[in-house]
């Protein structure tokens, strides 16, 4: 193996370690199961006398569910990343070691992110096995949607993850972090689709609703995570809210940022990361 | 092994090293003493490659600081050294083992040699100050580095932990690694390093090994003397210079002058009970240099 991924996993295994310890994975997946069930319960219910089956019913249901915790949890991993090693003082004997700064914050993406896709697993798998559970086989053409749901998922909460961490190098104390990440969640999940209903309401059909619109859909990770998974799945009909626009928009727009947004948050991260001095 | 230059560093427009020049060869011990804020942490970062200087040049272990190479052959105790609460001794270990390259499966030898193998499987955040402290050397330790820059490294040992550390630091050094350690008392190092250099807000003051600094300090030894009963005011007339500290008479004597005070003590021998000549202690050598430095 060679020796950059040796620290990479090494890393990511100890970070894994401290967040089982914490009772972070343990708290995430209980949180994402109740929910999911919750959703699950309220999903089957309204399905019957719907023509699609109860799974894509569902799956439409926690799309909207996983939009608002998905984001949320990611940042509540994530912000104490860089900041709470900043005054545990453990980060100066690290930066000491021979693992670069891009390594340290891989180690710990990755280490978060399966504890993050470990929820995802368990709220999903078991909103899956209530479906199941309520319609028999009949479940089984909700799966590639259940599917697809799990993957843009985890790239929705590896998008959150990496922004915690920017923002833990520019806050330096976990109480800033913390902070800035509530606020970070508000504006990004909350206050922009908010933002975008009254410019829509506001516009009336004009050149805004038609040009800026999709674009402004599609570049919020969140958005586009919505869109894409109501867009693809064949439920967008039994979705509310934004299927109405979701329909003006090529497919590949909120599919491209899905796939971007990690990325780019992680390099912001470690943009972040390199001004910070232990 | 460490070569430092005429090196500065500003904060906040205020110098916290002012054109510092030292270096340790490889087997060398040597000591960086000065007060809290005198510069020794700055230099220790500016030498792992954490800060960037503002003027000099700095070279650990033949590359500059912070690069692959230089890490690889630096190992390094931070000052007041943490780690994470919920992990074992065990488990940090064998990470830091791995980032080194080295197999985790030396993790308990090396818990063992700082005398923590005991506390090896138990979390961090029920350690002592003390075991924390030896969690550090522990990793300073790993794949025999070339160079050690170790900030402090005997806070929070008591005294036989303290005398085990230097022992373990000889054994290094005769195996050929640098050595720089810091400390804010001189009494501290146990005059157990080969050089010593002193920090005073961020020049450098002295430098020389123990002896060398004792000379140039030149401070007087002090002689104390017991008169016998009913002796005081004979004893008293014929050493004028002496203070009265309740039933004895102490005077400083300087170090050219020792040989002539015992021959004064000497001829006084039937009104002297017992006497005592001594050396100035290593804070009082300490103390006298920072002084004259400020």
């Amino acid at each position: 193996m060679p020796a950059a991924a040796r620290r990479i996993l090494s890393t990511a295994a100890l970070e894994f370690r401290i967040a089982r310890r914490n009772r972070w994975v343990a708290v995430a997946a209980g949180l994402m199961a109740a929910f999911a069930l919750v959703i699950a319960a309220a999903g089957i219910g309204g399905a019957q006398g719907l023509a699609v089956d109860p799974l894509s019913v569902t799956v439409a249901s926690l799309v909207s569910l996983a939009v608002y915790i998905a984001p949320l949890l990611a940042l509540l991993i994530s912000f104490d990343a860089v900041a709470g090693e900043v005054e545990r003082g453990t980060l100066l004997l690290h930066l000491a070691y021979p693992l670069s700064r891009g390594e340290l914050l891989l180690g710990k993406l990755l280490a978060q992110l399966a504890a993050l896709t470990l929820a995802i697993l368990a709220g999903y798998a078991a909103a899956g096995a209530a479906a199941f559970a309520a319609a028999g086989p009949a479940a089984a053409e909700g799966l590639p949607a259940l599917w697809r749901l799990t993957w843009t998922t985890a790239l929705l909460g590896a998008t959150f993850l990496s922004l915690g961490h920017g923002l833990s190098c520019v806050a330096r104390r976990p109480s800033g972090a913390a902070a800035m990440a509530i606020g970070l969640w508000l504006v990004a999940i909350v206050l922009y689709d908010l933002g975008l209903l009254a410019a829509i309401v506001a516009d009336d059909g004009g050149a805004f609703t038609t040009r800026v619109l999709p674009w402004a859909l599609a570049l919020n990770p969140a958005d586009a995570f919505r869109i894409h998974n109501l867009a693809a799945s064949g439920a967008v009909e039994a979705a509310s809210g934004l299927s109405g626009a979701a329909a003006s928009i090529a497919a590949w727009k909120p599919l491209a940022a899905l796939l971007a947004w990690p990325v780019a948050a992680a390099g912001l991260a470690r943009l972040a990361f390199a001004r910070v001095q232990p | 092994m460490l070569t430092v230059r005429h090196l500065s560093k500003l904060y906040a427009g205020r110098p916290a090293l002012d054109d510092v020049s030292l270096s340790v060869a490889a087997g060398e011990r040597v000591a960086l003493l000065g007060h809290n804020g005198a510069g020794k942490s700055t230099l220790m970062k500016l030498a792992l490659g954490l800060l960037r200087p503002d003027g000099g040049r700095i070279e650990a272990a033949g590359h500059a600081p912070g690069s692959p190479a230089a890490r690889a052959a630096t190992a390094c105790l931070p000052e007041n050294v943490a780690f994470h609460p919920a992990l074992t001794g065990r488990e940090q270990i064998r990470h830091f083992l791995r980032l080194r390259g080295r197999p985790a499966r030396e993790a308990d030898g090396l818990l063992a040699q700082v005398g923590l193998a005991e506390a090896a499987g138990r979390r961090i955040g029920t350690y002592s100050k003390g075991m924390r402290q030896r969690v550090g050397l522990a990793q300073a330790l790993i794949g025999a580095p070339r160079l050690m820059l170790l900030d402090e490294p005997t806070s929070g040992l008591d005294p036989v932990s303290r005398r085990e550390f230097y022992a373990l630091l000889d054994r290094l050094a005769a195996g050929g690694t640098a050595i720089l350690l810091s400390s804010h008392a001189l009494s501290e190092l146990e005059a157990r390093t080969d050089r010593i250099v002193i920090l005073a807000r961020g020049r450098k003051v002295a430098e020389g090994t123990l002896g060398e600094l004792r000379a140039a300090a030149a401070l007087p030894l002090t002689a104390t003397l017991r008169p016998c009963p009913g002796a005081e005011a004979a004893l008293a007339a014929r050493f004028p210079e002496a203070v009265v500290e309740g039933a004895r008479l102490s005077f400083p004597c300087a170090p050219g002058d020792k040989l002539a005070t015992l021959e004064r003590i000497a001829a006084a021998r039937d009104l002297v009970a017992d006497f005592d000549l001594a050396a100035p202690s290593l804070d009082d050598l300490y103390s006298q240099i920072s002084r004259r430095a400020a």
